[in-house]
């Protein structure tokens, strides 16, 4: 499905991403962990294009994104939400999904009339069944910047799903969430995945990631320094070391 | 009465201006290449009307298209920048086009009188209306149909998905990417739309006006221009429409006793507005505040 080959991302004489290799077969929830600054947000901004790898590939359905913008990423089926949420607060819950149904399928289905030039398209009700299943339908008219931090990060998962990717990338959906909203976030994510759509979720708290994926890549200063299943994750030595810090040998 | 006729030209004319920067202003582009483009397209025009002798309706057109194109040319390089530094580059832009026409010298002799754009001296024989017998009436509501369509379509185009996706890039332009929207596309598009509307001011004011003089079209144009939707607001299309009757109508000619100094007075006013009303004079919380007092009004009066 995805292929990261030999990545890197340098700023200035930072080293953000070294040499990185990964590989998420379709269907997978696949986890990036690691402590802060270890890489793994410019992970996501190097996979969807915010900006452009220094060296290595980023191969996704056999094909190079590189060169692609973000929003021909998206065509190309690979959206992303983003750590400090990034909605359109002027406008309202419903337009947020509304101006998000940039793919190929749908562009061809509705037809340039449709797409560009009524008040409403014919996934009418298909957005507000989105809205309906994110909790958000009593909010339809409501402008984004008044919804709760709670919703505005529901709201920008369903946005992002309403381009219908086929790879979804999260950046610390859970951040600043509770134990209740945690568990909500954990149903949606499977909830995605049984629609078809490939996961690479980032998080820090790990309740969610050991529960929820099928593999776990662990950076650490923008390198592997394991992969492998969550249960063998917990157990690794190095993994623990890069969290807490090695210990003094005696 | 053509005092306030030519009043009524003048803020007819502006509006077209101000929606002209509306459109940039709600993808986020701060422009002043419009004063620039309402040049390009009042020269067009009576170029058109004077040397070639065409009707007024085409004329306008095709100086619509020439300035909608090169909106769309400036439209590409200037999108390599923003923020501050397209402000810069649109304002060079205008300037450069204002020298142009003040050394642009075309000259025809037409039955024994030699008309065209003469460079310093000015372009000063777009006698039109004129020749053609139209009324100061006519000439205001030709003025006044333009403003109308153009708000309309304005208006009805902010319905549709297009003005949200407008609306979305103005927001934010890199979520806008990421969710699957040509940001380059969208802003080009803006551009020479606001190319077009900007185009049509333009050839409107040359006939109403009769005589171009290049000093029109200074940096002060510019900064009209983009005053009135950023006072208006961008919620709506009639927020720059009040705008400039409140900026001409009140301050420019209703104050014209304080002389020069009623323009300090449109600076101080951009500059208290902006501090406290930094989303415009007309922001949604403002109109929901009149829609409400209209309401209250209105059942006092029925019970």
């Amino acid at each position: 499905m995805l292929e990261v080959k030999f990545l890197s991302k340098n700023f200035g004489g930072v080293k953000a991403v070294r040499e990185l290799d990964l590989a998420v077969n379709a269907g997978d929830i696949f986890g990036v962990i690691g402590p802060n600054g270890s890489g793994k947000s410019t992970l996501v901004n190097l996979i969807s294009g915010v900006f452009p790898a220094t060296a290595g590939q980023i191969l996704f359905q056999g094909q190079s994104l590189s060169g692609l913008s973000p929003h021909a990423r998206v065509k190309a089926g690979v959206a992303r939400t983003f750590q400090n949420i990034r909605l359109f607060p002027g406008l309202t819950v419903w337009q947020n999904l509304w101006v998000a149904r940039n793919s190929v399928e749908d562009a061809r289905a509705e037809g340039i009339s449709y797409r560009w030039f009524r008040r409403s398209g014919p996934f009418k009700n298909e957005i507000d069944a989105m809205l309906e299943f994110s909790g958000l339908a009593h909010k339809s008219d409501e402008l984004a910047s008044n919804l709760a931090f709670g919703e505005q990060r529901r709201l920008e998962l369903a946005r992002a799903a309403a381009t219908k990717p086929r790879l979804l990338l999260l950046d610390e959906p859970a951040a600043g969430m509770n134990q209740d909203e945690i568990g909500d976030l954990d149903m949606r994510i499977r909830h995605l995945r049984q629609q078809g759509m490939t996961i690479i979720l980032i998080e820090h708290v790990m309740e969610l990631v050991m529960g929820i994926t099928d593999r776990i890549v662990v950076l650490n200063f923008g390198s592997k320094i394991a992969e492998g299943e969550p249960a063998y994750i917990q157990k690794n030595k190095s993994v623990q070391e890069a969290y807490l810090g090695q210990p003094d040998g005696d | 009465m053509d005092y306030y006729l030519n009043l009524i030209n003048t803020i007819g004319i502006h509006t077209l201006l101000g929606l002209s920067a509306y459109i940039l202003l709600l993808t986020g582009q701060l422009s002043l290449a419009q004063a620039g483009f309402f040049a390009v397209g009042a020269y067009s025009a009576a170029v058109l009307t004077v040397i070639f002798g065409w009707n007024i309706l085409p004329a306008i057109g095709l100086a619509m298209l020439i300035t909608g194109f090169l909106a769309f040319l400036v439209g590409f390089p200037a999108l390599r920048v923003r923020g501050l530094m397209l402000v810069v580059a649109t304002l060079a832009f205008g300037e450069f086009v204002r020298m142009f026409f003040y050394n642009l010298k075309w000259r025809v002799t037409h039955d024994g009188v030699e008309v065209g754009p003469d460079g310093t001296m000015g372009f000063s024989e777009i006698r039109y209306f004129a020749e053609h017998g139209w009324t100061s009436w006519e000439v205001t509501s030709l003025i006044w149909i333009f403003v109308i369509i153009v708000m309309a379509l304005i208006w009805w185009a902010d319905q549709t998905r297009s003005g949200a996706v407008l609306r979305a890039v103005g927001e934010d332009e890199l979520a806008a990417g990421t969710i699957g929207i040509d940001v380059t596309v969208v802003k080009v598009a803006a551009m020479t739309a606001g190319g077009i509307i900007a185009g049509l001011a333009g050839s409107l004011y040359a006939h109403q006006i009769t005589m171009l003089d290049h000093h029109a079209f200074t940096v002060l144009l510019a900064t009209f221009a983009i005053a009135y939707p950023i006072l208006g607001g961008v919620s709506n299309v009639f927020g720059t429409l009040v705008a400039v009757i409140f900026i001409q109508g009140l301050l420019v000619e209703g104050l014209r006793f304080l002389g020069d100094w009623r323009m300090l007075l449109f600076g101080a006013l951009i500059v208290v507005v902006m501090n406290l009303k930094p989303r415009g004079l007309f922001d949604s919380q403002t109109l929901q505040w009149i829609k409400n007092v209209l309401r209250l009004r209105f059942f006092r009066r029925l019970s």
